[in-house]
């Protein structure tokens, strides 16, 4: 096998240019010897819509382009005409396997706007809930990655635990994705009675099935003959690049948000960082698998601590509608909350009506909120002149950036490599379009 | 000596006459055709149901439960539904070609089933050169494929014919190999002829009949693995990969020609499971040394009465679907190997020890 080195700094010399323009010019461009395949965006194991444009000398990969934008949702944009609240319900729906990531992200950066303090019971629940989505999200990419190496075993058993996770979502959101769960003042509803209980089956459940899946792939030949060595990125590049997360720690960096700028109280509960120093493929699958078992005990912990009290802030003018009910179709006002307003209290049908229609007014100023997604750094800049209105929300998306290794990591190996490579990427096209 | 081999040769023609030749020479052949016919189009019907079944219940599935008892006329109603389907040629294509490809790779599949005996005289054709030809005429898929990989004028089709080129040469080899010390040790090519020289077999030096298998181990798993490989099942699937290269050379088929296809994935599989029950586990024999009901006459493994004839060919395809079983277990387990790791086996793992194993075959032959 021939190899070639990845271009120093990733930039190969005559780069292939991928526009709106028609293939055929595409491929006249190349003019060495060299056959140049459009991967994607309709292609089994792209990830949704993601287009590589492989330029291949034999089996070998030369250059790897990727070309983003056929999900292009516009929810930045639209969250600017769109009130705070509302934003919740389209951001919720960028990285749509990590949604409750997505609206912590965007809630903690208006409350700090807002300059308010969220009920404690609430943050504790956003920690057990952000948690057991970072779980569902690392299942899904064991799952979709298994299935793109061919282990159709792990897809089902993936999927399957996953929606355990998402029946608790269920149970206490209403949906299964795209929760809008997490509110800009706390949660939209409090939990259920037997949330205890149901998440504590789940930590019983889930690591049985993790040392499943390690007996599964683990010790796997083939496994580990297709991760080891693939898609080798350093920390160094990491850097240049701007890649984070299980990324980064697999290339020995033991960086991670929820140590290096704590939110919602997760200072308080004790887990490891895990990281590994081969910054292959292998390493992240690894790092990935461990991460859900300290989730489990980040989650295990916050069980332990979870106090009583309001989900909500008292606020009057942000806490919309304060009242809630899970219904069969998820959730709705409350029938009490409901005859409240329209019987007994004109002042609280008021302040209703103006809450949804309008929406509260936020203060004017800047912010950069981060979190660690399952995908890395995903931060919020939030833009406010004062209005019930963003000015501007711009997100800074894990799998956008990350993406942008995929060129240097599949460089010089053969096409199956990009295929593991894309998916030790894990990116989540509803993240990377927006 | 010359009057001796025929006199051999003719008696056993005799005793191993197909009970499916008759008087009428037009009878016999469209008996012999139809014997083969029915075979490929039924045994692996029953192959792919089980696949799916196995696989659903390894998965944590179910598979088919609608279509007939228990889901088991789910392939007939996906070949229904192919052929429903339209047949698209794309424009570039080369269209003879491309239409001529499923064929091609198709037809051998059945040519095969005429020489593997499925019991006590319950098979088309006892080729003198049974295991050459059925070996020879397997080669000929490949050329299907590689027709059709080329003649769809689609670079995923393209990439995917050519590791299915790759992929069958580099594994052509072991096969070869591994059969051919079979038929060292048996001193026959016939296929009907090594069934028979496994029932007489002894371990060297005792007198406990054994098949081939116990004294070729190595040489059966080089035979399974190379067959795996040359069947593209998973792990072994690059050819396909619909992970990397959609759908492989099949990317651009439709309707009834990509139903011949999988059809000739299927129908490879009970081939060459049935080739390794021949080779390697005693055809239709039940356990060594334990003849049928009915076989123990002066005809020995030949002459058996309808029960002796209806459990050999029950436990012949006993022993195939138990083959079958184990390579659905094998794609379950296992991801998809790289196209350069599975070139490496094949050229430095497999046929160094096949030929190891024939050497040492061929000595041992001498010695005892």
């Amino acid at each position: 096998m021939t190899t070639t080195e990845p271009a120093p700094g990733g930039v190969p010399d005559n780069e292939i240019f991928v526009d709106g323009a028609d293939w055929e010019d595409v491929v006249d461009a190349v003019v060495d010897d060299t056959i140049t395949v459009n991967m994607g965006p309709q292609h089994p194991s792209t990830h949704g819509v993601l287009r590589l444009v492989l330029e291949l000398d034999g089996e070998t990969v030369l250059r790897v382009k990727p070309v983003v934008g056929y999900l292009h949702t516009g929810i930045e944009k639209n969250a600017e005409y769109r009130t705070w609240v509302q934003g919740t319900t389209f951001f919720t729906r960028m990285d749509y396997l990590a949604p409750l990531h997505n609206e912590l992200a965007f809630c903690l950066g208006t409350e700090r706007l807002l300059g308010i303090e969220v009920p404690e019971r609430a943050q504790v629940i956003r920690v057990i809930m952000t948690e057991f989505n970072r779980i569902a999200s690392h299942l899904v990419w064991l799952a979709t990655g298994g299935m793109e190496l061919g282990s159709t075993t792990m897809m089902t058993a993936g999927f399957r635990e996953r929606e355990h996770i998402l029946d608790l979502f269920e149970s206490q959101s209403g949906l299964r994705m795209n929760h809008a769960y997490i509110r800009p003042g706390g949660l939209a509803i409090d939990v259920t009675d037997d949330f205890t209980q149901r998440c504590e089956a789940l930590l019983e459940l889930l690591p049985k099935k993790i040392v499943e899946y390690e007996d599964l792939l683990l010790r796997n030949p083939i496994w580990n003959d297709r991760l080891r060595g693939i898609g080798i990125i350093d920390a160094e590049r990491c850097y240049a690049l701007g890649v984070t997360g299980p990324l980064l720690r697999a290339a020995g960096v033991p960086y991670d948000l929820r140590k290096a700028q704590p939110y919602s109280g997760i200072e308080r509960f004790d887990f490891d960082v895990p990281t590994e120093t081969a910054g292959d493929s292998f390493a992240r699958f690894l790092v990935r698998i461990e991460e859900m078992r300290q989730s489990m005990r980040i989650i295990r912990q916050a069980l332990d601590v979870l106090p009583g009290g309001p989900v909500m802030v008292e606020d009057r003018e942000i806490a919309w509608p304060s009242q809630q009910a899970l219904g069969p179709d998820g959730i709705g006002n409350d029938p009490e909350y409901i005859r409240h307003i329209m019987g007994e209290s004109m002042e609280s049908l008021i302040n209703h009506f103006k809450l949804v229609t309008q929406g509260f007014t936020v203060p004017a100023g800047q912010v950069y909120e981060a979190i660690e997604s399952p995908r890395g750094e995903l931060g919020y800049a939030i833009t406010s002149t004062g209005t019930n209105k963003p000015y501007r929300v711009h997100v800074r998306e894990p799998s956008f950036v990350n993406l942008q290794a995929a060129d240097e990591m599949s460089s010089g190996h053969m096409v199956s490599d990009v295929v593991v490579v894309v998916a030790s990427l894990d990116p989540v096209m509803g993240g990377v379009d927006r | 000596m010359t009057d001796l081999v025929l006199e051999q040769a003719v008696t056993f023609a005799a005793q191993s006459a197909s009970l499916l030749t008759f008087d009428s020479f037009l009878l016999s052949v469209a008996a012999k055709i139809a014997f083969a016919l029915g075979l490929f189009f039924v045994v692996p019907l029953v192959g792919g149901y089980m696949e799916h079944k196995v696989m659903a219940r390894m998965q944590h599935r179910r598979g088919p439960v609608e279509a007939g008892p228990f889901g088991s006329l789910q392939l007939v109603a996906d070949g229904i539904k192919f052929i429903q389907k339209e047949d698209i040629i794309p424009r570039a294509a080369d269209k003879w070609v491309f239409a001529a490809a499923p064929g091609v790779a198709l037809v051998p599949g059945m040519l095969i089933f005429l020489v593997i005996p499925l019991g006590p005289g319950v098979f088309a054709l006892d080729l003198e050169l049974g295991l050459f030809y059925a070996l020879a005429i397997s080669s000929i898929s490949v050329l299907g494929i590689l027709m059709g990989g080329w003649a769809s004028a689609n670079k995923f089709s393209l990439i995917g014919g050519l590791r299915a080129g790759g992929q069958l040469i580099a594994y052509e080899l072991p096969l070869i190999l591994a059969a051919i010390t079979v038929a060292v040790q048996a001193q026959t090519l016939s296929l009907v002829g090594i069934v028979e020289a496994q029932s007489t077999f002894m371990l060297p030096g005792t007198d406990i009949n054994v098949w081939f298998v116990f004294p070729q181990i190595i040489g059966f798993g080089i035979f399974f693995i190379a067959a795996m490989a040359e069947l593209s099942r998973p792990p072994f699937d690059m050819p396909i990969a619909d992970s990397e290269l959609v759908f492989g050379y099949m990317t651009e088929y439709t309707g009834i020609k990509f139903a011949m296809f999988l059809l000739t994935e299927y129908g490879g599989m009970i081939i060459m499971s049935a080739l390794m029950v021949v080779l390697y586990l005693g055809g239709w024999q039940l356990l060594p040394g334990v003849p049928l009901p009915g076989c123990d006459g002066a005809g020995g493994l030949f002459d058996c009465g309808w029960l002796g004839t209806l459990a050999g060919v029950g436990i012949t395809l006993g022993k195939i679907m138990a083959l079958v079983f184990v390579m659905v277990w094998l794609r379950v387990a296992y991801p998809r190997l790289r196209e350069d790791q599975l070139q490496r086996m094949a050229w430095i793992v497999l046929v160094p020890l096949a030929l190891l194993n024939l050497a040492v075959v061929t000595v041992a032959k001498v010695v005892f």
